[in-house]
């Protein structure tokens, strides 16, 4: 059976380099998954978990935005950061998701609403993963 | 002449200094592998996403993007990378330098330029001659990682998004090899000079390219402002190795002429000396 070659890779060095059967992941358009043979792509990705399936196994990746290239034997996944779930911090996470929820609820004007919105997402999208 | 207590004293406190000095030469050492170390890891993902924008800045006529597009310059944006700490040789007095005669070559008021300062250095000194700071980030990490300067970095690519400035220059150092480091200055943004490097295959764009760009552009721009930051960290490491291995052989030379001057001062000493009892012995005759 055909397999894709994934590699996940920021800024900080390559996080991941493998094979897999499929890969599902979340676009800014929706979702997507994607088999070998694909035909070549290139879609941004929003801050959420990557899914990476080999035979009857799930890995999991926590991603923060970036986008995929796709070819159709190989998956690069371009992003700022990218976790595995067991480099996610999950005490870190929470405290960023109490303090990121406090600041969305104190309604005040000098709030940076949107960075505040995109912390609380990049903080579940790791306890999703992480646990 | 001094005494010979006096030469002593002077020739244990350069053996110390030159123990401190070697001592810091072999800390920058492992630094410095270890930045460039770092400065490899990040090459896949530069690489990569320099391929994928070349392609699509390629490919298509009709998609532009103000980070493409060139516009008149109003203000422009300098990024100077210089290092917190000193004892680094001429790393930092090179930058400010390159930035002052390119400001002076440039210019004729301070309206017409801002400078976004990484390190005390470069900050310091744009503070001391009143130059006009936008940012400015101190205490980067010796090993930074790209959450370090994720804000610093989104808010510049912002200033030009925002129009604030209309072009964005970098001076860095750019490290060649352990005892070579080159200051650089290049365009950031906009975005010119995209060879496309002819990759194998036409992409699909998911939903499309002008949002693509979108996404895309100022994650490159991003992307080599970091880039820059790593680089020029592994030349901070360099320069500091090889400004500590003069010191460290200064001081072995200086500790040289100082043994030759107690040595020569002893035997002057001893030489009175024998005079004097001589001259003793001869009067008591």
């Amino acid at each position: 059976m055909k397999t894709l070659t994934v590699s996940v890779v920021t800024p900080d060095g390559p996080v991941l380099e493998d094979t897999f059967d499929m890969v599902s992941c979340k676009a800014e358009s929706g979702e997507l998954g994607i088999l070998p043979g694909h035909i070549p792509l290139v879609a941004p990705l929003t801050i959420s978990a990557v899914r990476l399936k080999r035979e009857n196994q799930v890995e999991q990746l926590a991603v923060n935005g970036g986008f995929m290239e796709v070819q159709p034997d190989k998956v690069t996944i371009l992003a700022q950061s990218a976790e595995k779930p067991a480099d996610i911090d999950v005490q870190r996470a929470q405290e960023a998701k109490k303090r990121a929820e406090r600041r969305l609820q104190s309604k005040q004007d000098d709030i940076d609403f949107l960075r505040a919105e995109l912390a609380l997402k990049r903080a579940m999208n790791r306890l999703n993963v992480g646990n | 002449m001094a005494s010979l207590r006096d030469i002593k004293g002077r020739i244990d406190s350069t053996k110390k200094t030159r123990k401190i000095t070697s001592a810091m030469e072999m800390v920058s050492a492992s630094k410095m592998s270890k930045a460039e170390q770092n400065a490899k890891n990040y090459v896949p993902y530069s690489k990569k996403i320099q391929e994928v924008v070349a392609d699509i800045a390629g490919s298509s006529t009709d998609v532009t993007h103000p980070m493409l597009e060139k516009r008149e310059v109003k203000k422009t944006g300098y990024l100077i990378i210089t290092t917190d700490r000193g004892l680094v040789g001429a790393y930092n007095s090179n930058i400010l330098r390159k930035l002052q005669q390119t400001i002076n070559e440039r210019h004729s008021s301070t309206d017409q330029y801002t400078i976004i300062a990484v390190g005390r250095n470069g900050y310091e000194y744009c503070k001391k001659r009143n130059l006009p700071v936008a940012k400015s980030i101190i205490g980067v990490a010796d090993q930074p990682e790209f959450s370090d300067i994720k804000d610093l970095a989104k808010e510049t690519v912002q200033l030009y998004a925002d129009e604030e400035i209309d072009e964005l220059h970098i001076i860095y150092n750019h490290y060649v090899s352990a005892i070579s480091q080159k200051v650089t200055s290049t365009q950031l943004l906009p975005i010119e000079n995209m060879q496309d490097e002819a990759s194998e295959s036409e992409y699909e764009y998911e939903p499309d390219e002008k949002q693509i760009l979108e996404v895309l552009l100022p994650l490159y721009a991003e992307s080599l402002i970091y880039g820059a930051l790593l680089d020029g960290k592994a030349s901070e490491h360099a320069a500091s190795m090889t400004a500590m291995r003069s010191a460290t052989d200064n001081a072995g030379e200086l500790i040289d002429d100082l043994t030759l001057t107690y040595n020569r001062a002893r035997q002057a000493a001893i030489t009175q000396e024998i005079t004097e009892i001589s001259g003793g012995v001869a009067a008591l005759e």
